[in-house]
């Protein structure tokens, strides 16, 4: 018993760096000082829902969003492939996909500056054959580029770890009923990947959500997420409310989806005993 | 044919994954400036790159704070997950589930957040505020690999060593430490790592008085490409290619029955801590 003590050293370092930060946010969120006191206040709040800020929640949204289905309707099948497969070179395949996770994000995505650019390799090679400089970057698509390619593997990784874990025999048993292709893979297959799907969802979702540094590298800052707007908040403007209420979306919008995850983690574990 | 359109599929997915990375490191080597054209094979870069006393003294920087912080997160780390593995039901849960904070939330809110307490008690940005940023966001890396190798070991042989009149200290580090070194040394491979890594966390808690890496990258990114960014992805990617074949190769010929969660650590730090909660229960 007496170990309990080991653990008061991390319990006051979580105290203050963990607990009081976030309370910080909500302080911050909530009260306004502008008048000199500390008072309390709704504004902050209340500043999201103006239009302005309306619309930059909803253009990330949308983008995560889209990226995300981007992932997901490329990622799928690549899992599904690397799991059914058992080809030599499997784990040699699984490094390679993994690996980029690896790679610094920055690094990532400023790859694709010398690809994109408008003197970049692609524009290069479609005037070589014949077409005009096409703008690739500064826009919707080349953020949303960024965030698949970012988070590509995130979704690929899960998806694949749930599929290689699934009985064979189950699959058999669906065909020796008489289950065609599409009829397993509707009825068996991806109602048993679930709980990767979801894994692989919200790990490409919330990063794409709340990232900052993809849009204002691809976009040359012309394309603003509420990541933009919370450290504009914080390294120009000064207006910490309004960069701590939005942190406190974002937050909150994590901990929805934490609670859709973890009702599906459960019953992914009553899935895994009836196996 | 089946088989083949998978090849193919997969081969485009690797294509869309290594083309820009390659890309980036071919044009490294590149002559001229101007990174469309490809004027000869050159290594002015690199040797701009070691010339660069900004881009050196960003890279100490970096090491430093990666290799003082994960060495603090790992015994902060260890020893809480030491007390925390003894704690009430009702506890255990809280600080369980404030450790997963930092792991969970976006890394912009842990870097406002964290940059807003340091003015709040008065801490200047810098170095030090860097520092303490970097330990608050690695200690759980830590504590969420030492707590499932403490799921598995046998308590009865500290009790046995205390017993036989060994002190708790010495009892504590010659039979419990030892069945947990995998563990540790995977939260500090881990810490290392993601310090390394670090750019937002790192980006809000300095004021732009010290800059690691990720920083300098940013900040010459925002201008353009400029090639001597390509050389450091180029180093950056052999040295992250290097340590994962160390790494890898590590585990692989530990003899050591590895559970397979363990296994993938480094395949994928997420999975990890996604299955960390069925580990507990076993």
């Amino acid at each position: 018993m007496s170990k309990r003590r080991f653990s008061l050293p991390y319990l006051i370092w979580m105290s203050i760096f963990i607990v009081v930060p976030l309370l910080l946010v909500v302080f911050y969120a909530f009260t306004d000082n502008s008048s000199g006191k500390t008072v309390f206040t709704l504004d902050h709040i209340k500043a999201i829902f103006e239009p302005l800020y309306l619309k930059v929640i909803g253009r990330s949204l949308y983008m995560s969003l889209i990226a995300t289905i981007v992932c997901f309707i490329l990622g799928y099948p690549a899992a599904m492939i690397l799991a059914s497969k058992d080809f030599a070179k499997k784990s040699t395949m699984l490094i390679l996909i993994v690996l980029p996770m690896w790679m610094n994000f920055l690094l990532r995505t400023y790859s694709w500056l010398s690809l994109l650019e408008n003197e970049g390799l692609i524009n290069r090679f479609l005037a070589l054959i014949g077409f005009g400089q096409v703008q690739l970057m500064y826009n919707n698509f080349a953020v949303v580029l960024g965030m698949v390619y970012n988070f590509l593997p995130f979704m690929i990784l899960p998806i694949y770890s749930v599929l290689v874990k699934i009985d064979k025999s189950v699959i058999e048993a669906a065909k020796d009923l008489g289950a065609n292709n599409i009829k397993v893979f509707g009825r068996v297959i991806f109602p048993l990947s679930m709980p990767g799907v979801i894994s692989g969802i919200t790990m490409t979702f919330m990063p794409a959500l709340s990232t900052f540094v993809i849009s204002r590298l691809l976009s040359g800052g012309k394309i603003t997420l509420i990541g933009n707007i919370i450290e504009q908040q914080f390294t120009i403007t000064g207006d910490w409310g309004l960069g701590s209420a939005l942190s406190l979306l974002l937050m909150v919008l994590i901990f929805v989806s934490m609670i859709f995850i973890n009702k599906y983690g459960d019953e992914s574990v009553g899935a895994g005993g009836l196996l | 044919m089946k088989k083949l359109l998978q090849r193919i599929y997969l081969f485009l997915i690797l294509l869309f994954l290594y083309a820009p990375i390659i890309v980036l490191i071919v044009y490294s080597f590149n002559e001229s400036k101007s990174r469309a054209v490809w004027q000869g094979f050159s290594l002015t870069w690199y040797q701009q790159l070691f010339t660069d006393s900004k881009i050196l003294n960003a890279l100490e920087t970096t090491l430093l704070i990666a290799l003082v912080a994960s060495v603090v997160a790992t015994v902060l780390g260890t020893f809480a997950a030491l007390g925390i593995i003894k704690m009430k039901k009702k506890t255990f849960e809280t600080v369980r589930t404030i450790t997963y904070i930092p792991v969970l939330n976006p890394d912009i809110v842990t870097g406002v957040s964290l940059m807003m307490l340091f003015a709040f008690v008065g801490i200047e940005l810098g170095f030090v505020s860097m520092l303490l940023a970097h330990i608050t966001f690695c200690t759980p890396y830590v504590i969420i690999s030492v707590l499932p190798k403490l799921y598995q070991t046998d308590i009865s042989v500290y009790e046995a060593a205390q017993d036989l009149g060994a002190t708790p200290f010495y009892a504590l580090r010659k039979t419990i430490i030892p069945q947990l070194m995998p563990g540790i040394i995977t939260g500090f491979l881990l810490s290392f790592t993601l310090s390394v890594d670090d750019f937002v966390i790192s980006y809000f808690t300095t004021g732009g008085h010290v800059e690691n890496l990720s920083m300098i990258i940013f900040s010459m990114a925002r201008k353009g490409v400029n090639p001597k960014i390509n050389a450091v992805s180029a180093l950056l990617f052999v040295t992250v290619m290097a340590l994962l074949l160390v790494v890898n190769k590590r585990e692989l010929s530990s003899k050591k029955r590895i559970s397979k969660n363990n296994k993938d650590t480094f395949l994928n730090r997420e999975k990890q801590i996604l299955s960390i909660g069925e580990n507990e229960e076993k």
